[in-house]
Formats: structure tokens, C-alpha cells, sequence
């Protein structure tokens, strides 16, 4: 009994997860070694760049420059408050999604006030500081709302619904506000804004398209072909060319498109063929023997697509439909190259201003972090959707 | 004799089958029409005739990299020729280098050693989840620029230089003709020699020793090449330093190049590394046991076993990415490369022929993307149907 002492039951369990997972074999030990050591010298290099190299500076200084660009401060509040709608939706939905288990135990509690102490020491002016509180609670609020209403939850999806146009209204003002120009949309603001718009507009025309792709009739099913495989052939930035500098050549003259709805139409039209193909193998993985009971039950065909076919089509590609959005998401970033100024284009600019030349590095790791988060959160949120409808 | 009421038209299946094409074609064609009526239009308003004449113009501006011979008086159509070879110069080794890269990370990712494992999962995770421009901004302006700030010496005798990134490379003798040609024949009797020893072994029972066999005519080839020319089949080219900022000899590849060569292999090697990892995982378990069960070597399991039907999971959706290499190769434009895309923009700058000019170009992409696509469907059937 005191040949094992606590003390080294722990120890022999590391040594053991050692051996078993770096030092299996000799290659493997030789694998492990050369890792570390390139590991050790990449780091490092990254270390001493970052503190003793670094000129974080330019990130400070422009930093509401990088998130709404040239959106005018007086109304930065208009903005916060969308941002407030967006998280406590959010976190109506995470409630609702969680309805089964406990929320608000230890960990999170602790969490939300570890990231509450943060805000408050975050090297920030004190209003800004206060904002990120007050989202910081509305999240919560909201999670705590869905979970308590789950019951309620088909409301929701009117609720997205109705602050979309309530968002655009605070960004855009108009009716009593004062209005933003949309050439005042910039940085991540704007991002977001073409990104969120395109993909919900791309979701039906993608949908619609490969059920005419799959249609029984010849002439739709050649047109859907047509449209998909050309677009498909051709580089994004053509299109956002074509959208950009040549959509006023095929409109009637003195019809003026705003260039931040001509780069939706560009990134709509693109992400739709795409996204067809991904529900076309969707509509493939659906057994024909559903159609065929639906058909049975005395289903017309419109009710057997809507009702049976699509939500089974849909379910089995999430993951493809999320890594499109993703994409979609990714290449915003190519409006920069056609004279629109988001997240990429502002940091171009930043980068032109003779204060802040060669500071390439710094501005560059900054925006990928941005970039990063976003895509990183939404595959994350989707793998946990997969988990959940797989165990339904 | 009763008359059998006819069904009323808009309960006919029939009727609304030919209606609901014949509505899609109309609305088509309207729109078309539309769009096309407008264009007339409006150049007619600008003032401005479509047709290609102005391909054979002057093109009169200079482009930084000319595989081919090219100079400002030289015409529009050899200045898009000159951009089109460069963008099939860095698609072709991008999908070479990126393949290669892919894979292996692909099979790091399913590494028993938790170590690489997981630095291939940072890797992919970085990689995927960052935009391909940001990225080849990143190597451009921060990585490669550096050359042009004076020469820095690279681990394995390479250098970065203001001229560009300076490669240890091979370069050709008058030997290499000869060794190419002999050692082609060796392998093409190899091959016979490899079939017609497995036709023994099967049909007789014996030993085949198919490789020694294929391996020593190989080497009996490269033994009369190297007694005929009594010289290497090539010499190393090294980079050599020759003095203020100057670098001779090597494999010169300019910034630019380099930059968007780097960006795109990587970038697509990320997506390429998760697509193989799933094509490896998507074989049953019980294949892995029973090759093994069989006494098969690790090796020759993946080698045999397993990696034959992962590669019908992996050739459609590795297709699809060199697609996407190829098109991503138009964001060069970014960083200054002349590809394709740059030197078709310039034109369009230049001429305002904007709908010829994009016609050309989706002819172009649209090309080369079918060419692609068809190499890898044949690729695919050889694969599949095991010939």
C-alpha cells in the first residue's frame, strides 16, 4: 500500500501519455523533437518580434477605425445599439438552444465575470469600456430570456426578421435620424453588413436554383445549369468587376445603383451558384422513396418539395452551407480590390497614411485576428448545431 | 354514349409542364433583352463601338515579367497572351507544391504522435478560417518586400534579393539529352518487364521479384548513360554571391511570384490537407483491421488498402480546389503580379472596351477551368475503374 504514493500516480500518468503519444517510436521520437524545436524557434521569433519589435501603436490609435471606419462619432451610439440587438438575439437563441440544461452555473458565472473584469481594464476611453458592459449583460440577459421562454421560441425567427430592417434604419438613418451616407460605411461594419445581406439573399436563389437544376423540366434544368457552371467557372473579383464597373452599362441611363448594393447583387449572385451545388447534394442524399411516399399520401409536388424534401435536403449540409458562408464571409475581403472600403480596405489606408509606413505586419495580424474570430465562431457554432440535430 | 368531360386545363400536369417552361424562357429572354438594349444604349451614348479590333492596337504599357518576348509596341493580344502564361506559370506550380503540401499535412492530421497532430490542426485552422487576400498581403508586403530592402541569405544557400527570391537549382548539360533518353527507355521496359513477371508469378506460382527486375534494368540505363557521357545529368546551380546586392546563377523568381506562389499553395493546401484527412477517415475500420489481419506491413496497408479507395472520396473535392487555385490566381492583381486578370484590367483602363474585355476573360477562366476539370475526371476514371 505505500509503494504508491499519491505523489507519483500523476507523474507515471504523464509519463505514460509521453510515451504513448510522442515517443512511441523511435521516428515518432525524432518527429516530436524536430517539432519542438521548431516550435521553440518560431515562437520565440514571434515572442521578441511582438514585444520588443512591434510598433503596436498603430493598432491603438485607429482602432474605431478599424471596427466602423469612417462612420461619424456622433453617432457611434446608433451603432452600439445595433450591436446590442444582434447579442441579445443571440442570446435568446443560445437559451433556447440550451433549454434542456442549466445555465448559469459556476464556470459560466465566473467566466462572464472574468471577461466584465477585462472590459473594465481594457486600455479603452471609459465610454466605449461602459458600452462593452452593457453588451456584456445584454448577452447574458438575453440567454437567460430564451432559456426561461423557451416555450416561445418559434417567435424568434420574427424577431430576426423584424431587426433586420430596424438595424439597417440605425445604420443608414433616414426617417427623423440623420443619414448616413453609405460611403460612410466602412471597416469591419461595412464587412459584416455585405457579408450578413449576401448570404441571406444567396440562401433562396441557391435553393431555387439547384431544384431547377434536379427539375424534371428541360428548359429550367438547362437555364439552372447554365447559370451555375458559368458562374462557377469565373473568379469572384470578375464578377465584382462586372457588378461594380459594368452593372450601370446594362441599366437605363440615370439609374444609379449605390456601390454598396451593387457589391451585394456581385457577392449575392456568386455565393448563390455555389451554394446550389452544395444543396444539390443534399437533394441527391434524399432516398426517392420519400417522394414516392408523399406522393402516396396525395402531397402535390410544391408541398413534397417544401414539406419533405428540403428540410431533409438541407439538413444533410450544414457543414457544407456553413464552410459557403464562411467563404462568402472570407471574400468580402475582395471588395478592397474594387474600391469599397472594409475591413481590408481600411487597413490599406490606414497603411497609405506616411505616419504608419511599413507597419505592415502589425495591421495585417490585427485584421487576420478579426477575420479568424468570426469564421472560427461560426464553423464552432456549427459543429455543435450538427452534434445537436444528429442527436435529435 | 357519354362524353367523357375533359379535364380542365389548369388541372393538367401536361399543360403546366410546357407553361412553366415557356414562362422561364420568357422571363429569360426578357431580362436578356433587356440588359443587352440598355447596353446598346449606353455605348452608343459614350461613344464607344464593340469589337476586337483593338486587339491588334499598340499596346504601349510594360509588364514586369515577359515569359515570352514582349515590349510596349508589342499588341493587346500578346500582352493578354504574356498574362495568361504567367497566370498558368504560378496556377500549374501552385497545384504541384500545394498537392504535395496538402497531403501531407493531411496525413499528419491523423498522426499518432499528438504533437504534429496538432501543430497540422493549428495549421489548417489558421489557414482556412483567414481570407486568401489578408494572407497574400501578408506575405507580399511583410515577408518578401524585404528583398528590395537588401539581400538576406535563406537557410539551404537560397537567397532573398531586390531582384527576387534566388533558388538552388538544376541545370541542364549537354549529357542531360542523352540521360533523359536512356533512362526513358528503362523505365518503358521496366514496365513490360514488371507486367510480364507478375503474369509468371500469377500463372506459375513462383517468386515474381517484379521490382528487382524493373529496378535493375532502371539502373543498368543510368549505368550506360553515365559510361557514355561520363558526367552527372546535370550540375547543381548554385546562388552565388557576387557583391553589392548581386546574386548569380540559380533559379530567379521575382517577388511577386514568389509571394502569390506561396499565399495560394498554402492557403489551398489547407482545405486540400482536411479533404484528404476525411478521404483517409472515410474507409470502414474493419479495413484497416483486415489488411492488417492479413499481415500486411503498415505501410503497405496504406499503401494498398487503404489509400486506393480514400483517393475515390478525395479526386471530385481536390478537383474543385484546383479549381479554386486557378481562380484565386486573379487576386495577383493585389500585389502586382501581371497575370491574366492585371494585364486584362490594364487593357480595359486603357481602351474602355469593358464587354470585350470581360468576355475575353470568362473565356479565358471558363477555358481553363473545363481543362482542368476534364484531366481530373480521367484522372478519376483511370482511378476508379483500376486501369
Amino acid at each position: 500500500m505505500t509503494h504508491s504514493s499519491p505523489s507519483t500516480s500523476p507523474k507515471s500518468g504523464i509519463v505514460t501519455w509521453l510515451r504513448q503519444n510522442l515517443f512511441s517510436t523511435w521516428y515518432n521520437s525524432l518527429l516530436t523533437v524536430i517539432c519542438l524545436v521548431g516550435l521553440f524557434l518560431g515562437l520565440r521569433g514571434l515572442l521578441v518580434w511582438a514585444i520588443a519589435q512591434a510598433q503596436w501603436g498603430v493598432i491603438a490609435a485607429n482602432l474605431p477605425l478599424f471596427f466602423v471606419g469612417r462612420y461619424p462619432d456622433e453617432s457611434y451610439w446608433r451603432l452600439w445599439i445595433v450591436l446590442g440587438i444582434i447579442l441579445t438575439l443571440i442570446g435568446i437563441s443560445w437559451g433556447i438552444n440550451q433549454r434542456s440544461e442549466r445555465l448559469f452555473n459556476r464556470p459560466v458565472l465566473v467566466a462572464a465575470g472574468v471577461v466584465a473584469v477585462v472590459i473594465l481594464f481594457l486600455p479603452l476611453a471609459l465610454v466605449p469600456r461602459l458600452w462593452l458592459l452593457a453588451m456584456l449583460l445584454l448577452l447574458l440577459a438575453g440567454t437567460g430570456l430564451g432559456n426561461r421562454f423557451a416555450a416561445q421560441g418559434n417567435w424568434l425567427y420574427l424577431a430576426w426578421l423584424l431587426s433586420f430592417p430596424i438595424i439597417l434604419w440605425l445604420i443608414a438613418g433616414g426617417l427623423g435620424w440623420e443619414s448616413v451616407e453609405s460611403d460612410r460605411w466602412t471597416g469591419l461594419l461595412l464587412t459584416l453588413l455585405t457579408a450578413v445581406v449576401s448570404i441571406v439573399l444567396s440562401f433562396p436563389i441557391g435553393v431555387l436554383l439547384a431544384l431547377g437544376r434536379q427539375s424534371q423540366l428541360p428548359v429550367v434544368r438547362l437555364l439552372s445549369i447554365l447559370y451555375i457552371e458559368i458562374v462557377r467557372g469565373l473568379p469572384l473579383i470578375g464578377i465584382l468587376f462586372l457588378a461594380l464597373v459594368m452593372l450601370p452599362l446594362f441599366l437605363p441611363a440615370g439609374v444609379q445603383w449605390d456601390r454598396v448594393v451593387r457589391a451585394i447583387a456581385g457577392l449575392t449572385l456568386f455565393s448563390a451558384a455555389y451554394l446550389a451545388e452544395n444543396v444539390r447534394g443534399g437533394l441527391q442524399a434524399v432516398p426517392p422513396g420519400q417522394v414516392e411516399a408523399a406522393k402516396a399520401l396525395g402531397l402535390k409536388s410544391p408541398l413534397i418539395t417544401m414539406l419533405i424534401v428540403l428540410p431533409q435536403a438541407l439538413k444533410a449540409v450544414i457543414p457544407a452551407l456553413v464552410g459557403q458562408f464562411i467563404g462568402l464571409f472570407k471574400n468580402t475581403s475582395l471588395l478592397s480590390l474594387v474600391g469599397l472600403v472594409e475591413l481590408v480596405g481600411i487597413s490599406r489606408s490606414i497603411l497609405a497614411n506616411p505616419n504608419y509606413l511599413g507597419r505592415y505586419a502589425e495591421v495585417y495580424l490585427f485584421v487576420g485576428v478579426i477575420y479568424w474570430i468570426f469564421c472560427y465562431g461560426m464553423s464552432f457554432a456549427s459543429r455543435r448545431l450538427e452534434k445537436k440535430l444528429n442527436i435529435e | 354514349m357519354t362524353t367523357e368531360s375533359p379535364i380542365p386545363i389548369w388541372r393538367d400536369e401536361r399543360f403546366w409542364r410546357v407553361a412553366a417552361q415557356a414562362i422561364a424562357v420568357i422571363i429569360t429572354i426578357a431580362i436578356v433583352s433587356l440588359l443587352l438594349v440598355n447596353l446598346d444604349r449606353n455605348l452608343q451614348r459614350l461613344g464607344i463601338e464593340f469589337g476586337f479590333e483593338f486587339l491588334g492596337l499598340r499596346a504601349s504599357f510594360d509588364i514586369a515579367e515577359t515569359p515570352i518576348e514582349y515590349n510596349p509596341s508589342s499588341s493587346y493580344i500578346r500582352a493578354l497572351m504574356v498574362g495568361l502564361i504567367n497566370s498558368l506559370r504560378v496556377a500549374i506550380a501552385g497545384i504541384v507544391l500545394t498537392t504535395i503540401v496538402g497531403v501531407t499535412v493531411g496525413i499528419a492530421r491523423l498522426s499518432d504522435n499528438w504533437l504534429v497532430r496538432n501543430l497540422a490542426l493549428v495549421y489548417v485552422e489558421i489557414l482556412r478560417n483567414t481570407p486568401l487576400l489578408l494572407q497574400l498581403l501578408f506575405w507580399y508586403f511583410v515577408i518578401f518586400l524585404r528583398g528590395q530592402q537588401g539581400l538576406t541569405q535563406l537557410p539551404g544557400s537560397a537567397y532573398l534579393s531586390p531582384s527576387g527570391l534566388v533558388l538552388p537549382w538544376l541545370q541542364a548539360t549537354p549529357a542531360t539529352g542523352i540521360w533523359l533518353v536512356l533512362l526513358l527507355g528503362g523505365i518503358v521496359i521496366a514496365a513490360f518487364l514488371w507486367r510480364w513477371r507478375i503474369r509468371i508469378r500469377l500463372e506459375q506460382g513462383v517468386p515474381g521479384r517484379q521490382l528487382w527486375w524493373a529496378l535493375g534494368v532502371i539502373a543498368l540505363a543510368a549505368l550506360i548513360a553515365a559510361l557514355l557521357t561520363r558526367s552527372l545529368p546535370f550540375v547543381f546551380d548554385l546562388p552565388q554571391f557576387v557583391g553589392k546586392n548581386r546574386i548569380q546563377g540559380g533559379l530567379r523568381l521575382s517577388l511577386e511570384f514568389a509571394a502569390l506562389l506561396m499565399g495560394l499553395t498554402l492557403y489551398t493546401a489547407a482545405f486540400i490537407a482536411e479533404i484528404v484527412r476525411a478521404g483517409i477517415q472515410s474507409v470502414p475500420k474493419g479495413q484497416w483491421e483486415a489488411a492488417r489481419s492479413l499481415g500486411l506491413k503498415p505501410g503497405l496497408v496504406m499503401r494498398l488498402v487503404i489509400f486506393p479507395q480514400a483517393l475515390r472520396v478525395i479526386i471530385p473535392p481536390l478537383n474543385s480546389e484546383y479549381l479554386n487555385l486557378w481562380k484565386n490566381s486573379s487576386l495577383a492583381i493585389a500585389i502586382g503580379y501581371p497575370d491574366v486578370y492585371f494585364v486584362a484590367s490594364t487593357t480595359f483602363n486603357q481602351t474602355g472596351k469593358a464587354v470585350e474585355v470581360m468576355l475575353l476573360l470568362a473565356i479565358t477562366y471558363l477555358g481553363i477551368s473545363l481543362i482542368i476539370s476534364l484531366l481530373m475526371n480521367l484522372l478519376n476514371k483511370t482511378l476508379t475503374t483500376g486501369n
